[in-house]
């Protein structure tokens, strides 16, 4: 399996970092490299082998589902580039 | 009594609460030494004013008796830890001007105990890179040199700032985290210890992420004392850490005993690398010889998958690393990019992170969101989690037939010279990892033990590879291994 450039400007996207059209082929290579290094792992048989999801056996504590935080919107905002009358603002997203 | 910045933390603490020395002394000592170490940069912030606060109280705590073990003792913490109305930006320009809310639970912890801040310590940016050599405040630098140049060298990453300051004296010790050795490897490339707890004995919790399956902190320490007294400080279950495991905190310091007869230390016959150099492969005879003559008994032993440990761990990680990092988006914090007219949100995501995130970051994002993405994530993400069961199994095999520990060497080299590494491809640099990467697949505890010093006079270390939550006798065998390899070399200061 290989990236070629089209590939790489999905990837770009996807990721949602601007890469500029003249990169495209740099970026594409060098994923490419990562990638070949990736594949020696079809070399191992994992038929019948589980993924691992958690490397701890544990079981998830549980409790009661009640609001045990919060009430502070300064805070919250404190550290936004842009933020008016409580809210976090964004360029327009719906025309 | 000059030179307080060179203590240990036990020597400190013992002397504080004799009466001997106090906290401000202590820390103005370590306060000179930052400020007259700009070279290393080491440190990204300096909180010395809060130091002094702190030291004073700590005074106060420690005269009326009773202080806990951290007490008074100046600590540098690793960007990646959030802490209060302090910069905290793991070494990212996406994070600039970034000053927490709240306070991580492990630095909240240290407060709480009396300890002093020194500052944040430099780092590979996001905690991704070997060399912190991504860190968004360039390269913090070793204090060690070969012998006769003047070449600078890395600490290693990605808890550089945190391996050179401990080394150099900066500070008493240091916090760190590990995600594929990024507080082993540093530790060995200068000549200090560092830890690597179980996956789940601290709280991840307010430490920025990078791969939450892998992600531990831990302390690096001048002594494996210190480890284990500054490890005690930081583990406990944390309810708003749901993977942090609610179980005892043995008392670690206790734990060493200096005694290991009988114990069975297995060495895994696949770290021998084919072109490691002689003088690991020495130094990890050596250091099983010092084993071997403490009483322990050294057996052979076989990971048959580790080969395929950094393979699967270049999936995982970044592929982690891209959802975690999906939250930086110049929205609710750090910078966002300038906007042209017409820009809409797409454009603000992505220029925003195009200009925020280096170069390494950029690229294991894309690669996460690569194996991640739909047709791709059998062939890669899920095959990946497979061998990472495989690669826990081989461990478990290996203690279920009576091994105690593991000994490895901790790097295939000794620290490389900044820049030396930047046209080689980024596999190359992954590479650094290899001995230390399987343990964080396997969730396992494991430390780094200086034992020696190259042909140019750089450090060595070895690895030690506990059983899960078994860090106290993993702390007791690399005391032995510490009290017998007798390591006391420090960089002759020349910055």
């Amino acid at each position: 399996m290989s990236i070629d450039k089209e590939t790489a400007r999905r990837v770009a996207h996807l990721a949602r970092i601007e890469v500029a059209e003249d990169q495209l082929e740099t970026l594409a290579g060098e994923l490419n490299g990562i990638v070949a290094f990736m594949e020696q792992l079809n070399e191992v048989d994992v038929e019948g082998v589980e993924p691992m999801t958690s490397v701890t056996p544990m079981a998830l504590k549980r409790r009661k589902d009640e609001v045990t935080d919060g009430g502070y919107p300064e805070k919250i905002l404190a550290n936004a580039p842009d933020a008016r009358d409580g809210f976090f603002a964004v360029p327009k997203v719906v025309e | 009594m000059s030179d307080l910045n060179k203590l240990t933390i036990a020597e400190a603490r013992d002397q504080m609460r004799a009466g001997d020395l106090t906290s401000a002394e202590i820390t103005e000592a370590c306060i000179s030494a930052v400020a007259g170490a700009d070279a290393l940069n080491a440190f990204s912030t300096q909180t010395f004013e809060g130091a002094r606060a702190q030291a004073a109280a700590a005074d106060a705590r420690i005269a009326k008796g009773d202080a806990p073990d951290l007490c008074g003792i100046p600590l540098g913490i690793k960007d990646l830890f959030c802490t209060k109305g302090v910069a905290s930006q793991a070494a990212s320009n996406i994070l600039d001007g970034f000053k927490p809310e709240y306070e991580s639970t492990i630095t909240a912890g240290f407060w709480d105990q009396g300890a002093v801040m020194l500052g944040k310590l430099n780092m590979d940016e996001f905690a991704m890179g070997s060399s912190n050599e991504t860190s968004t405040y360039g390269p913090a630098v070793s204090p060690w040199r070969r012998e006769g140049s003047e070449t600078p060298l890395t600490p290693g990453g990605s808890s550089g700032g945190s391996a050179s300051a401990v080394s150099a004296d900066l500070c008493l010790a240091a916090t760190g985290t590990d995600t594929g050795g990024s507080i082993r490897q540093p530790a060995a490339f200068t000549g200090i210890v560092g830890i690597k707890p179980t996956y789940g004995r601290c709280s991840r919790w307010g430490i920025i992420a990078f791969a939450s399956s892998l992600d531990q902190a831990g302390p690096m320490t001048k002594t494996v004392r210190d480890s284990a007294i500054m490890l005690g400080a930081m583990c406990g279950h944390d309810p708003k850490d749901s993977t942090s495991a609610d179980l005892a905190v043995p008392d670690f310091e206790a734990a060493l005993t200096g005694e290991i007869k009988g114990k069975k230390i297995g060495l895994p016959k696949e770290y021998r690398l084919d072109g490691m150099p002689d003088e690991i492969e020495k130094l990890w005879a050596e250091g099983a010889e010092m084993l071997r003559d403490a009483g322990a008994e050294i057996v052979d032993v076989t990971l048959p998958h580790t080969k395929y440990a950094l393979p699967a761990y270049y999936v995982i990680a970044p592929a982690e690393a891209s959802s975690n990092l999906a939250r930086y988006d110049g929205v609710r914090y750090g910078r966002r990019a300038k906007l042209e007219a017409g820009d809409g949100i797409t454009e603000m995501y992505e220029r925003t992170r195009a200009q925020g995130f280096g170069h390494e970051v950029q690229r294991r994002v894309m690669i996460g969101a690569y194996v991640l993405s739909a047709g791709f994530y059998d062939a890669y993400y899920r095959r990946a989690q497979r061998v990472r069961t495989l690669i826990k199994q081989d461990f478990e095999t290996v203690f279920a037939s009576g091994v105690d520990a593991i000994l490895t060497p901790a790097t295939p080299s000794a620290a490389f010279g900044i820049g030396e590494m930047a046209d080689q491809d980024p596999v190359k640099m992954y590479l650094n990892d290899v001995f230390t990467v399987t343990v964080n697949l396997a969730g396992l505890p494991g430390i780094s033990v200086p034992t020696g010093l190259d042909h140019q006079g750089l450090p060595l270390g070895l690895q030690l590879i506990g059983r899960p939550w078994e860090e106290a006798d993993l702390l007791n065998s690399a005391y032995v291994l510490e009290q017998a390899a007798g390591f006391v070399s420090k960089p002759a200061k020349w910055w």
